[in-house]
Parts: structure tokens; C-alpha cells; sequence
């Protein structure tokens, strides 16, 4: 094994202009200022839940603003995890496209229609969300029924992200045309397997809107199917978590290794790691309806095989990247079994939080697996150990690697040094902290039964049935509260390093150069040729998804009927 | 090839996993769910057995629990049952969507307007237990009403 020193491995080849043109710059950085506004009052909004479950009320004060911690909740999840993660990702994978192929975008102009209709679509959902008019949580299950805005706003977000697909995709054609023979590169054939894999998957969504949500909210339908449409929602529900990921694992596998002084264990693997992600991310989402009624349970065991099917891409990734690490760490000068680890980069906010994000992920994936291991499943369904384990995925994993990837992208995109590295540093490793505190307490919560989704602090409950269970509760909610405001502490810092990099920091002169990837170790002459074709991947997840829903589906639209009138309870 | 011997584990491990997995399903019977009736949620006051919610005793230790959430109480609420019972609930939404988790015990299941879910009990301890709604089902200007006020308990004498 070949171990490179690490000034060999500069990040940008300063000989060679940055291939981003200007327009490719604008546009990501305009996907991530939304991203991060979002991102700023989701926060901002979760520390309050944070108090509420340790008895400190402060929505009386909000009153005119936010009416319930209900209301509260929705924004937080809507804002947190749809708007931040898909501007982040829509930003990010446009980028990185264009810098891994090297070859501008060949319809810049539909890449900023697409980001006007996204802000429309986000505008669109949020009013209704602030007026309390949309007090349906992230996942709106009929028959709870918001204002059709809301409906409509998400479409378009949805819509916009399949522009993004086809954006990409242009640039993959385009590059295919001049280099026939030549292999995918790894980062772009990465971006897009990710949207590809998120078009087909939201499918579901798409079909839940159109034909139940948006219908029942003009009243175009009286009634509507709870079950059906929950069954669309979890088949782009599940998926929508890999979309989340498989960006931070395109940082991990093609921009880590490199930042670390070392290079990526092996391409080939990673290939077959995204194409199988591709494949398999979608048939597997019953698993967060293990506790339906309406729904077989063979079925519900079908799809608990297909995700453990797909923890062997995970694994494959969690090998790969660690490889990559080993190898960094001791191009840095670390030997023995675990001196390697010291010798990481400890103190760069644009790699630190990224290494942090990983062992997070590590817990988080251990997780995932029990929420996914059927009558496992009854213990924990809908109790707080599942708000813990998405803190630790979405919130850990995937925000702590957004996060520091804005350290990185936002001053390449602006021309600008990113703002006191120090501090992000600091926001970095209280993020991780926070998380730890706050996640390990709802995960204990969770196994003890108290409920998610719920205003602990205020419910009568918790006073009147004060069964020794419920008494182990109050010991640890008050650990939410610390986790939590810690994370606002680390969320408020974030906030303030990229709006100073942004609009105050010292403006960059000399031209970054090209973006370079990570080198691998094994690369991509020996990968599988069936892995620089795209149709037979597409074809295969189709065919799956088919499989692991249509008798689902047929049978659901055979036995039920829409005989449930939408219901507004807030 | 390097990477075989990062993949053999990389497949082996989920597959023994779930070896664990199906063996711990199969030999304890535990199962999740299943689909069992539909039933209109506008008539779940006239459609037995919903029109008479409440607990009835089968005999041998083994009890029925007929319940229907709506917002945001369950009817009923209170259910008293001795050391050992074997305790069948058979329930439904009325309205949205509702959870019914019960402390400390297998009990774990949506209450999906339109359909009828079935859950199996065995209470081995004595004591009270909490039943909470553990699905969002609406906000009250009342404190003491909405999601977080719809709840219950068992009692086990
Ligand atoms: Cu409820």
C-alpha cells in the first residue's frame, strides 16, 4: 500500500482555472443561503422544544408569532429537514457535478429558474406554516389537512429537485459525447446516482399530493385513504433519508481522503457502493409502518430483508472511508493500530466536523438497523429513541457534514476567506457535543416509552400518572434542555461565520484553481463496465419499487375507500 | 483484488444479522400488525364491536379490550385486568390519526381511521402502566386537552 506525502495533495491545482464559471458559483451559493436561513430558525425554533420538555414555557411569549409547540414542531421539521437538506444537497451536487466533470452547466439559465421555483414552492409552504394554518408536522398525514399552499409548495420543492436531475444529467450527456470511453468520473457519477435515486423515489410523494392532498385541500375530493396516502408518504419517506446522506458520502469519499493527506481506499467499491444505493435505497420503506394496521406483515418482513440488504452498501462505505482515513493518518506520520487517528487533522473546520460526523454515523446506523428489525421495531415506534436516532443520522451525521462543507464551499463560491477558522472550529466540535448529550437523552427516553411529538413538559400526564417510569423521564429531560442548548449555542455561531464569510470577510484575489478530488488507491481502470451505464441501475430500482409496493398498493386501493374527511385539529 | 476482503464482511455481517433476526421473530412468534378489517370511520359508533367499547373477559385469564381513540381521549381509559392477563386489543381512530403505546409491554400500534388493528398484551407485573397516544393528533387553546393530554392507564391488580 503506497502512502503519498501530504504536500503532494494539495486541494486545488492552482495551474488550471476553477472550472466553476461564474454563473455555477452564483447559483450554488444562492442554494445554500436559503439552505442556511432555514436552517437558522429551525434551530432557533428546536431549542425551544428543548426547554419545553425541561417544564421552560416560552411560547406564551410568542404568542403573536407561534401560536403551539405544535406549531413550533412543524417549522422546526419542515425547515430542518426538508428546506435545509434539499437547497444544501440541490447546491452542493450542481457544484460538485460541474467541477467533476469539469464542464460548466449546459442550461445555466434553467439552473436558476429551478431555484426560483424552489423558493417559490418553500415561500409557498411557509405562509400557511406561519399563520398556523399547516400545523400537520413534516410528515402532514391525512387526515390531518392543512391550507393547499402548503401542499402546493412542496410539489414545487419536489419538482424542482427533478430539474436539478435533469440538470446534472445534461452535463453527464454532454461529457459522454466527448469522451465515449472514458470512465464516469467518480464525484459526478456519485451526484448523479444520489438524484437520480431521489427522483424515482419521491415518486411516491408526488403521487400522495397530486392525487390525495392537494385535491382534498381544494376540495376536489371530499374524503380521502389516511393509509394509501401514508403508504406514498413512507415510500419516499425512507429514500429521503439516503438523500440526505449520499451527499455527505460524496464528501467522505471524494473530497475526505484528499483533505486528510491520504487517498480514497478504493474507487471501483465506492462505485458499486452508489449504484447499489441507487438500487436498493426505496423497496424498504414499510419499515416505518411496522406498527400499521392495513398493512401485511409478511410484507412489512419482505422489506426488513431489503434493509439489511442495504446496511451492505452502507458497510461497504463505512470500510471504504475508513481505509481512506487509515491511509491519510499515516501518510501524516501515525503507525500502530490506532496512532493514525491522532495524527488526523483534529483542527480544520473543513474536515474536523466531517470526521466527527462519521462516528456519529457509526451510532446513528447501529440504530437505524433496530428500528428496522420488525417486532424490534414495537419497542421503540414513535417514542423518543426515534427523535434521538434522527438527531444522530440527519441532524449529526448529515448537518455536521453540511456544515462544514459550507466552510469550504461558500468562500470557493465567493471569492472570500472563510470567517475566525477558530471559531468554526469551536462551533464544529459543540456540535457534535451537544448532539451527543441531547440524543443519548432522548434514546433513553425513548426505552422508556415517552412518546415524540408530544409536549412533554406541559402534559397532564407526566403529573398525574406519575408511574416510576415516568419519574426516570424527569431525571433525564432535563439533559435534553443542556444537549439543546448547546446545539443553539453551535447553530447561532454557524449562523454568524457564514453570514460574516459571505458579506465581511476579506475578498480572495488570487483565483482558487480547479477543484481536485481525492486520488484512490484502487481506481476506477478496474471497476465493472456495467458501471458507467446508467439504464439497467434505473431499470432495476424501478422494477424493485414495483415489486416492494404494488401488491401493497393494488391491494390497499382494492380494500379501502376515500371515506375519510380531512380534519383541522389545531 | 484489495477490496475482497472488505466486501466478504461488508455481506456477511447484514446476512448474519438477519439470520439472528428471523431466528428471535420466528422462535418467540412475536409479529407486528397485520392488515385485519376495514371499517367506515364516520360509523364506527354504530359498527360492533365499536359501539360498545370497553374490556370483557373471555375467560382463562384471557381479556378483550374494545377501544376507539378520537380526540384526544380513549374510550376506555382505564382498564383494570389481574396478574397474568392475556389481554387482546382490538382498535380504531374515529377521526385521525392516533398511537397507542403501553408502558412496558409488546402493545405498540397505530389507530388509522378506516381500519381495525389488532395487539396483544401480557401484563406480569403489578402496578399502573401509562397508555399514551403517541402520534400528533392536534393542539387544544386548553392546556389539559390536545395530543399530549390523550392518555390512560391499566391497572394491575
Ligand atoms: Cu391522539
Amino acid at each position: 500500500m503506497a502512502t503519498v506525502a501530504v504536500d503532494s495533495l494539495p486541494i486545488n491545482d492552482t495551474t488550471r482555472p476553477d472550472v466553476a464559471d461564474a454563473r455555477t458559483n452564483r447559483i450554488t451559493a444562492l442554494f445554500l443561503g436559503v439552505a442556511i436561513a432555514a436552517v437558522a430558525l429551525g434551530i432557533l425554533l428546536g431549542f425551544l422544544q428543548a426547554l419545553e420538555h425541561a417544564g421552560i414555557d416560552l411560547y406564551p411569549y410568542l404568542k403573536p408569532i407561534i401560536h403551539s409547540y405544535y406549531q413550533g414542531l412543524t417549522l422546526h421539521g419542515v425547515l430542518n429537514a426538508l428546506v435545509w437538506t434539499t437547497f444544501f444537497i440541490c447546491g452542493f451536487l450542481l457544484y460538485i457535478t460541474v467541477q467533476a466533470y469539469r464542464r460548466p452547466l449546459t442550461h445555466p439559465g434553467l439552473a436558476e429558474i429551478t431555484f426560483g421555483l424552489m423558493v417559490v414552492g418553500t415561500v409557498m409552504a411557509a405562509i400557511p406554516m406561519l399563520l398556523d394554518e399547516a400545523t400537520v408536522m413534516f410528515t402532514f398525514y391525512p387526515p390531518l389537512l392543512a391550507h393547499w399552499s402548503f401542499y402546493l409548495g412542496l410539489t414545487l420543492v419536489v419538482a424542482g429537485t427533478w430539474l436539478v436531475t435533469l440538470l446534472v444529467s445534461l452535463v453527464h450527456c454532454a461529457w459522454r459525447k466527448e469522451h465515449p470511453d472514458e470512465r464516469m468520473p467518480l464525484p459526478g457519477m456519485m451526484s448523479i446516482a444520489t438524484l437520480a435515486m431521489w427522483s424515482i423515489a419521491s415518486s411516491g410523494i408526488a403521487l400522495e399530493m397530486i392525487f390525495f392532498n392537494l385535491p382534498l385541500s381544494l376540495g376536489v375530493i371530499p374524503e380521502t385513504s389516511p393509509i394509501i396516502a401514508r403508504t406514498l408518504f413512507w415510500l419516499t419517506g425512507h429514500p429521503i433519508v439516503y438523500f440526505w446522506l449520499l451527499p455527505a458520502y460524496i464528501s467522505w469519499y471524494t473530497l475526505v481522503p484528499r483533505q486528510v493527506g491520504g487517498k480514497l481506499f478504493s474507487d471501483p467499491m465506492a462505485r458499486v457502493s452508489f449504484m447499489l444505493f441507487l438500487v436498493l435505497s426505496s423497496p424498504i420503506g414499510l419499515h416505518h409502518q411496522f406498527t400499521d394496521p392495513g398493512i401485511s406483515s409478511t410484507w412489512k418482513l419482505v422489506h426488513a430483508f431489503g434493509t439489511f440488504a442495504v446496511f451492505f452498501p452502507s458497510l461497504l462505505t463505512f470500510f471504504n472511508v475508513v481505509a481512506s482515513l487509515e491511509n491519510g493518518g499515516r501518510a501524516r506520520g501515525g503507525t500502530g493500530w490506532i496512532g493514525w487517528i491522532f495524527k488526523l487533522p483534529w483542527n480544520d473546520p473543513t474536515v474536523t466536523p466531517q470526521i466527527l460526523a462519521m462516528l456519529t454515523f457509526v451510532f446513528g446506523g447501529i440504530g437505524g438497523l433496530i428500528n428496522a428489525s420488525y417486532s424490534m421495531n414495537l419497542v421503540i415506534h414513535n417514542t423518543a429513541w426515534i427523535v434521538g436516532h434522527f438527531h444522530l443520522t440527519v441532524g449529526a451525521a448529515v448537518t455536521l457534514t453540511y456544515m462544514s462543507l459550507s466552510y469550504w464551499v461558500l468562500p470557493r463560491t465567493l471569492g472570500r476567506k472563510l470567517w475566525a477558522p477558530q471559531l468554526a472550529m469551536i462551533q464544529g466540535w459543540l456540535w457534535f457535543f451537544g448532539m451527543i448529550i441531547f440524543s443519548n437523552a432522548l434514546h433513553r427516553l425513548g426505552l422508556l416509552d415517552m412518546p415524540r411529538r408530544t409536549a412533554i413538559g406541559m402534559s397532564p400526564y407526566v403529573q398525574e400518572i406519575a408511574t416510576p417510569v415516568v419519574q426516570e423521564w424527569r431525571a433525564i429531560l432535563p439533559l435534553v434542555a443542556i444537549g439543546g442548548t448547546i446545539l443553539t449555542i453551535s447553530g447561532v455561531l454557524y449562523i454568524l461565520i457564514c453570514v460574516m464569510t459571505a458579506f465581511f470577510s476579506r475578498k480572495v484575489t488570487v483565483p482558487n484553481g480547479a477543484l481536485l478530488f481525492s486520488e484512490a488507491q484502487a481506481d476506477a481502470s478496474h471497476a465493472p463496465r456495467a458501471l458507467d451505464q446508467w439504464r439497467p441501475w434505473v431499470a432495476t430500482a424501478i422494477v424493485l419499487i414495483l415489486v416492494a409496493y404494488g401488491p401493497t398498493l393494488l391491494e390497499l386501493i382494492g380494500t379501502t375507500s376515500l371515506n375519510v374527511p380531512g380534519r383541522r385539529v389545531w | 483484488m484489495i477490496e475482497a476482503s472488505w466486501i466478504v464482511p461488508s455481506a456477511l455481517i447484514p446476512a448474519i444479522m438477519l439470520v439472528l433476526l428471523l431466528y428471535a421473530t420466528f422462535s418467540v412468534g412475536a409479529h407486528v400488525p397485520t392488515h385485519e378489517e376495514n371499517i367506515d370511520p364516520k360509523l364506527v359508533a354504530q359498527t360492533a364491536p365499536f359501539n360498545n367499547p370497553g374490556l370483557f373477559d373471555r375467560g382463562n385469564g384471557q381479556y378483550d379490550v374494545v377501544m376507539v381513540g378520537q380526540t384526544w381521549s380513549f374510550r376506555p381509559n382505564e382498564i383494570r385486568v389481574p396478574l397474568g392477563a392475556r389481554v387482546t386489543f382490538t382498535v380504531t381512530s374515529q377521526d385521525v390519526i392516533h398511537g397507542l403505546r403501553i408502558e412496558k409491554s409488546n402493545v405498540n400500534i397505530m389507530l388509522i381511521p378506516g381500519q381495525v388493528g389488532k395487539a396483544t398484551a401480557h401484563f406480569t407485573e403489578r402496578g399502573e402502566f401509562l397508555l399514551v397516544c403517541h402520534e400528533y393528533c392536534g393542539v387544544s387553546a386548553i392546556p389539559t386537552l390536545g395530543h399530549q393530554a390523550m392518555y390512560g392507564k391499566v391497572i394491575v391488580e
